[in-house]
């Protein structure tokens, strides 16, 4: 394959030419169940797995000391975890973006890099729903968000956001494992199919639930799938909107405005295509997927990351200009504190990360450059973690009572929670690899036929 | 004699196996157009124009995701208020207890997930899922259904012998192969 493509024609290709649905399920199939496990792995294994490690340090040692091994304090009393758990959640709803709203778009981009998107969502998933339950001083009391019959006669406040909050990330974390699974099981079943040693066939065909491919099958799939898309999509908008939400139900200045709810859908779609950029460039040839992963996929996505990029920066210049359009004198200071004081190398930092690095995907040539897209890509997902840790730190530090005001330092173990969710996410990628076919097998099959019957590609 | 599986059809009958869709689907055509009536398609992913030709159409699952979505959305939001209002009451500077537009997101969300869990379920139960063994799977070559054949079974009808029929309607080679499913 060239780096450069000649024709517009071989720019808009989805599938190399000589890929054939045979060579597909074969190759996509036997990275799980034939090929021996490369190094690459085991040492991107070892590492992650060592960082989670650190992970299982960190939250052990706060359970057993209590939240004041961070850095937080009066007023500041959000700090790294719900930074973190902001950023994970966002990144999330990236990929879901990709697999079910691009699903009702009919993208014929979306085939090959949905499985990847979405197994980057569960797992993201699982690190942004970690996240509030530690941050609670009391962790072991965190069942006392549920409604649930107590000898109390309590109930949760279902008119805070923080409570609409903790609805949506668990509809959220049910929603992406199913829509996972269920768009899975027909791979699944090819894997039982091909199986040849005993553990697989038997694991394979657990997990594949009995899938036969009848007619019965596919049409009650096929509906499934798209209410599932339907609803996905309008879902993963109203988590983030509730996260943001989150902020903005408080009266803290810099977090009470109204642009909040799509301001962080912005941000997440920004940090989801990029997270999906950093995974799909170097897996499109690790995994040798170049024939299903072409050109036209990392263009989309770059296409997407600029877009989400202007997005959020309208978003930025708003952020700026309200405070001085309406006069209030404490959001006047948070923002001045914020491009001046203690916090302006973070708030330019997010500005130049994600509103300025990213407008070099306006040129083709530098969008087309995996190593260069990569790092505006890893300079946007940093960049997005520094945002969320400029709007909770950067408002609480200066807010309405002066003599309360604060500057948070991150301790050691702050860092290793954020480090270790890393491990988190990337241990439980790393699996998903070697487990789970990475391309969806059947979605490439019928795509193939598509492009087939319009006649050459 | 007939044998009734779970999957609804007696699976003695035949196997027609084809490589691509189309000639799969030129077939069935034939094959309905000659009154076979008790057909399947087992193909590795859905091909348009079976469901027409099957008479296959998701009816019911539509509708019991509206109504799973209708009950979850008046249960959250029941819920809420009977928390909020009837079992414990806060007054706080007089603002009304019944305040709904800050129980509307979490009734929502709670639609999304009993849609979710209800679409699920009903899926499987539409679907006889999970059903780890069928007896279809111990046709030959029927693990070339999830991969690159397009499989089409045949019923046995009672008393008929479409033995002769078949090998016209279904000409072997070209890709097509025709085997016995025992019962």
């Amino acid at each position: 394959m060239s780096a450069s493509p000649g024709t517009e024609r071989d720019r808009k290709r989805v599938v190399e030419p000589g890929v054939t649905a045979r060579s597909v399920t074969a190759h996509v199939s036997d990275l799980v169940l034939e090929r021996r496990t490369p190094l690459w792995w085991w040492v991107g294994f070892g590492l992650s797995f060592g960082l989670f490690g650190l992970f299982l340090v960190a939250v052990g040692w706060l359970f057993i000391r209590g939240v004041g091994i961070w850095g937080i304090d009066w007023p500041i009393a959000w700090g790294f975890a719900i930074a973190n758990y902001v950023w994970w959640v966002g990144m999330a709803s990236g990929g879901t973006l990709i697999s079910a709203l691009f699903f009702l778009t009919r993208s014929d981009w979306r085939s090959a890099t949905s499985r990847i998107a979405e197994t980057m969502t569960v797992f993201c998933v699982a690190c942004a729903g970690i996240m509030p339950v530690i941050h609670l001083g009391r962790w072991w009391y965190f069942y006392w968000l549920f409604p649930y019959p107590n000898t109390m006669a309590l109930w949760p406040q279902f008119r805070s956001p923080l409570h609409w909050d903790f609805v949506a990330i668990l509809v959220y974390v049910a929603g992406s494992l199913l829509f996972w699974y269920v768009g899975l099981l027909p791979d699944l079943a090819t894997l039982r199919d091909r199986a040849r040693r005993r553990w697989q066939r038997v694991l394979y065909g657990l997990l594949a639930l009995g899938w036969q491919g009848s007619s019965q099958h596919w049409c009650q799939f096929r509906m499934l799938y798209g209410l599932f898309a339907a609803l996905m999509a309008p879902l993963v908008c109203s988590i983030h909107s509730i996260v943001g939400l989150d902020f903005a139900g408080g009266l803290t200045p810099g977090w009470h405005e109204t642009q909040f709810p799509p301001y962080f859908v912005f941000g997440a779609a920004l940090s989801g295509f990029a997270v999906v950029l950093m995974l799909v460039i170097p897996l499109r040839r690790a995994l040798e997927l170049t024939g299903v992963i072409t050109l036209r996929h990392i263009d989309v996505l770059a296409r997407l990351m600029l877009t989400a990029s202007l997005l959020l920066s309208y978003c930025y210049l708003i952020e700026v200009f309200m405070p001085f359009y309406r006069g209030e004198q404490r959001e006047i200071t948070v923002v001045t504190s914020l491009l001046t004081g203690y916090y302006a190398p973070w708030y330019w930092a997010k500005i130049v990360l994600n509103g300025v690095l990213p407008q070099i995907l306006w040129v083709r040539v530098l969008r087309l450059n995996r190593p260069l897209l990569f790092l505006v890509a890893l300079g946007v997902v940093v960049g997005m973690w520094i945002e969320r840790y400029v709007i909770v730190v950067g408002s609480l530090h200066r807010n309405h009572s002066e003599s309360s005001w604060f500057v948070f330092v991150p301790t050691v173990w702050d860092w290793a929670t954020l480090a270790g969710s890393v491990g988190l996410f990337l241990t439980g990628f790393f699996l998903a690899l070697r487990f789970i076919p990475m391309v969806s097998m059947f979605e490439l099959r019928e795509l193939l036929h598509k492009k087939k019957a319009e006649g050459g590609r | 004699m007939t044998v009734r599986r779970g999957t609804g059809h007696s699976l003695r009958g035949r196997l027609a196996a084809f490589d691509s869709p189309d000639a799969m689907l030129e077939s069935l055509r034939r094959l309905r157009q000659a009154g076979f009536s008790r057909l399947e398609v087992y193909s590795p992913y859905a091909v348009e124009g079976v469901d027409e030709l099957l008479g296959r159409k998701a009816r019911a699952l539509p509708l019991i995701v509206v109504a799973a979505g209708v009950l979850g959305a008046v249960g959250g939001f029941f819920l809420q208020y009977w928390g909020m209002v009837v079992s414990y009451p806060l007054n706080i500077g007089g603002r009304p207890l019944n305040s709904w537009p800050a129980f509307a997101t979490s009734t929502f969300e709670l639609a999304a997930l009993t849609i979710l869990l209800a679409g699920f379920l009903a899926f499987c139960k539409f679907c006889r899922l999970p059903r780890l063994y069928d007896p279809i799977f111990d046709a030959a070559g029927f693990e070339q259904a999830s991969q690159d054949r397009f499989l089409i079974w045949i019923a046995e009808r009672e008393g008929r012998e479409d033995g002769e029929l078949l090998q016209r309607l279904l000409p072997n080679g070209e890709g097509v192969r025709i085997d016995e499913v025992p019962a």
